[in-house]
């Protein structure tokens, strides 16, 4: 069978699924834009990966709109007046989001949700002001389909935020992805702790380190998608990412593969980012008509290139010969060190690199540690993460990720799975994440092991969902299958859970 | 040096107090509760060597009159305790103040405090005294668990630096206390009463025991009564999960029923203990 008639005749899919399915298909019959044979071989080695962004970028790949322009100014393109209440902040705000492109072809960005809000929830009373972000809500959940779809709240305390939280809560959504940005002296125990209750119930909020992506974008910066940061008013062009156990596989030792084998690859995905970017400004129509740019609420200066990695651990184990995963990265003081080593070696040639375009970070690149995909299995765990199965106690886990995750301004994130007596003592987790914020840790993300939502990776799904893939339906969100897929090959959910144990006296 | 015998440090504890803490189990008891479901932290080591020959990664060893336990080649079996006729672990880590401080000192970043437990913490009272004075430096809460064996009053000290004691009342009726854990209740009811008193009780905690009627509500009522809304009134069910076999058939096979536990709870409540609940 034809790739169109696999996708055409499969009962998984539904209609919106198949067009986007007919779309990339219809994308990869153009190789207008080409790269060197090294690239191509490295990437049949599976040493590179572009995480299927698809030969042909004609828009860039994740996009952050400047939200407070929209309510500021209107948009002319879609006809919107600034909103003058609550009803008309969240019709404005639905409508554009269905004009917000991306790789998903779903916006990866939402807004800072509650400060957008918070005037004309104010004007209202609370309940009204509910109801109506419950219908926004269950718009943006049926309208954008997709797991990567992503919200923030934070730092501060807010009548819309408790609102958001108490729904989430109640609606038991996968979408949208949700954050908390945490500033120790700006988010109150009290609203930090009813993030840590909502996120036991539903997988969301995640907790991101404000000041640490503020002292690299500033303060208007986005967590969007999985766990990007990004710039508010700009965005990310591409992401590509080195496979590291692969890139390690011709390596006769530690030594070599930091001085030959991995700057090889570096550069390679240098090359295959710095002509994709040229391509998306110069080329794609999108910095040159699209709305969102003329209007300005995007600005192509405020765009970069996202430089991912994944498998660390395998790498590093690779490399040094170490063949149970148990005693490897994580576990292991001088698997440590190496990734230590082999971060420093990318993050210092990634960092002298001059980017075509990038003009708000110095024509720079930032390092992203991704978060995988289904086809990875267990070669290649998400970015620089323990592999799910061997992680150490969580204390060990948090230690070893607070030395990696300031290497990802556009993103790196761990996940902790907890047992069922954290929902009586959401206290007990509020301090492991203000300590590891504290010392270095980027970004927590949580949920409860029997709950219903889940966090796979990095986004979203409802086990339920998943059962319907199995059973031959159709799931409303697309991104279920990455969640089966992950499930099936990396065993994604089981990782290790964070439980009481036995103490001497009943 | 001072040392203290530790059967094992949990970093990261939500269910020994309040927040998150880490939580140092001691080896040693003075008790035999029949439902004890880590019983092989009851007794020290006597060095009779029957562990060793059965340890699969050859982890054991004799000397310095103890079985001495290699914890890099240990591989967690359980074969040791299983074989230990004497209701100990040669899993014990026999540990200085400093030591055991430089454990939490690793966790100090993440956590509330720390919880002493066991066996019965209580046994090591001095060294809990220097311990909590060095964790009191770092600006962390220290709470005791205890079964109450220890005599609070008579030797304060350790008060003056914990900021609080959880406590067991196992039972109150004489013979029943005996039988269940080897010891009369006159020490726990009275540290009971001494700990309300100097305002340092923690939390009191009971375990209610399937078809145990006339037990359960004496312990209850008791303790309710006295408890008041002071602390947390933890309602504990039985369950059978590592009890010693000869005593789950005489107290039971299958863990004490929510309902029937609730009952408990709501008995507490009704008699003032406002924050008793079931765990």
């Amino acid at each position: 069978m034809s790739d169109a008639l696999n996708i055409i005749k499969d009962p998984t899919l539904t209609y919106r699924q198949e067009l986007v399915g007919l779309a990339r298909l219809g994308e990869s019959t153009d190789h207008t834009l080409r790269y060197s044979d090294a690239y191509y071989a490295a990437k049949a080695k599976g040493a590179l990966c572009d995480l299927n962004e698809g030969p042909m970028p004609f828009r860039p790949r994740y996009i952050c709109p400047d939200y407070e322009l929209l309510f500021k100014k209107g948009c002319d393109f879609l006809q919107l007046d600034p909103p003058a209440d609550l009803l008309e902040a969240v019709n404005a705000l639905e409508i554009f989001y269905c004009h917000v492109p991306s790789i998903t072809t779903y916006p990866v960005y939402l807004g800072d949700l509650d400060k957008l809000l918070e005037p004309f929830v104010l004007k209202e009373d609370r309940a009204f002001a509910k109801k109506v972000l419950r219908l926004f809500l269950r718009n943006i959940d049926r309208v954008q389909t997709d797991s990567f779809v992503h919200a923030d709240i934070g730092p501060e305390d807010s009548v819309t935020g408790r609102l958001l939280l108490e729904l989430t809560e109640e609606m038991q959504l996968a979408v949208p992805n949700l954050t908390l940005r945490y500033d120790p002296e700006r988010t109150s125990d009290d609203f930090a702790l009813a993030c840590v209750k909502c996120m036991l119930r539903t997988a969301k909020p995640s907790f991101a380190n404000h000041r640490m992506f503020v002292s690299e974008w500033g303060e208007k910066y986005a967590i969007a998608s999985c766990y990007n940061g990004l710039s508010i008013g700009g965005g990310g062009f591409t992401l590509p990412r080195l496979r590291l156990y692969e890139c390690a596989l011709d390596a006769r030792s530690p030594e070599d593969f930091i001085e030959n084998e991995l700057p090889k690859y570096i550069d390679l995905q240098l090359e295959y980012m710095d002509k994709r970017v040229k391509f998306i400004v110069e080329e794609s129509s999108f910095f040159k008509t699209n709305f969102l740019v003329i209007e300005g609420f995007v600005k192509q200066e405020n765009f970069t290139g996202m430089f991912g990695v994944v498998g660390l651990a395998e790498c590093c184990n690779r490399l040094l010969g170490i063949e149970d995963k148990k005693k490897g990265f994580g576990m292991n003081p001088e698997a440590t060190a190496l990734g230590l080593r082999i971060m420093d070696a990318i993050d210092r040639r990634v960092g002298g690199h001059v980017a075509p375009y990038c003009d708000a970070y110095g024509h720079r690149y930032r390092l992203h540690a991704q978060v995988g995909i289904d086809s990875d299995g267990m070669d290649d765990s998400p970015g620089t993460r323990i592999p799910i199965g061997v992680e150490p106690t969580m204390l060990e886990q948090l230690e070893v990720n607070e030395r990696f995750h300031p290497y990802f301004p556009t993103g790196t994130g761990d996940i902790f799975k907890f047992e069922e007596t954290y929902l009586r003592t959401p206290e007990a987790i509020l301090p492991i994440i203000k300590g590891s914020l504290a010392r270095g840790l980027r970004y927590f993300s949580g949920y409860l092991e029997n709950n219903d939502v889940v966090r796979v990776t990095g986004y979203l799904v409802k086990k339920s969902e998943i059962e319907k893939l199995r059973q031959n339906k159709q799931s409303l969100n697309q991104v279920t299958v990455y969640g089966k897929g992950a499930q099936d090959g990396g065993h994604a959910l089981d990782r290790r859970i964070q439980h009481h144990e036995d103490c001497a006296c009943q | 040096m001072k040392t203290a015998p530790v059967n094992k440090i949990i970093p990261f504890s939500n269910v020994d107090g309040p927040g998150n803490r880490t939580s140092i189990f001691f080896q040693g008891c003075p008790f035999n509760c029949l439902f004890c479901h880590n019983p092989e932290t009851i007794n020290l080591c006597v060095g009779c060597g029957d562990c060793v020959a059965g340890c699969p990664a050859g982890a054991l060893s004799l000397g310095e009159g103890r079985a001495l336990w290699d914890s890099k080649a240990c591989v967690q079996c359980d074969a040791c305790i299983r074989t230990c006729p004497h209701g100990a672990s040669p899993k014990v880590r026999w540990m200085t103040v400093e030591e055991v401080l430089r454990e939490v000192k690793r966790s100090a970043p993440y956590i509330d405090g720390v919880t002493t437990s066991g066996g019965e913490c209580t046994l090591q009272n001095e060294f809990l005294i220097e311990l909590f004075g060095e964790v009191k430096k770092l600006g962390k809460t220290c709470l005791i668990d205890s079964n109450g064996s220890f005599d609070f009053e008579k030797d304060p000290r350790v008060l003056a630096v914990c900021d609080g004691v959880m406590l067991d009342v196992k039972a109150v009726e004489p013979a029943w206390c005996r039988r269940l854990t080897g010891r009369g209740p006159e020490m726990p009811l009275k540290n009971l009463d001494y700990l309300l008193r100097a305002g340092k009780l923690q939390e009191a905690r009971t375990v209610i025991f399937p078809g145990r009627d006339a037990e359960n509500e004496e312990t209850v009522r008791y303790t309710a009564r006295r408890v008041g809304g002071a602390c947390d009134y933890k309602i504990i069910r039985y369950r059978p999960y590592g009890v010693r076999e000869a005593y789950r058939g005489m107290l039971g096979e299958y863990e004490t029923e929510a309902d029937y536990a609730e009952k408990y709870a709501l008995m507490a409540r009704e008699l003032g203990a406002s924050r008793a609940y079931v765990v």
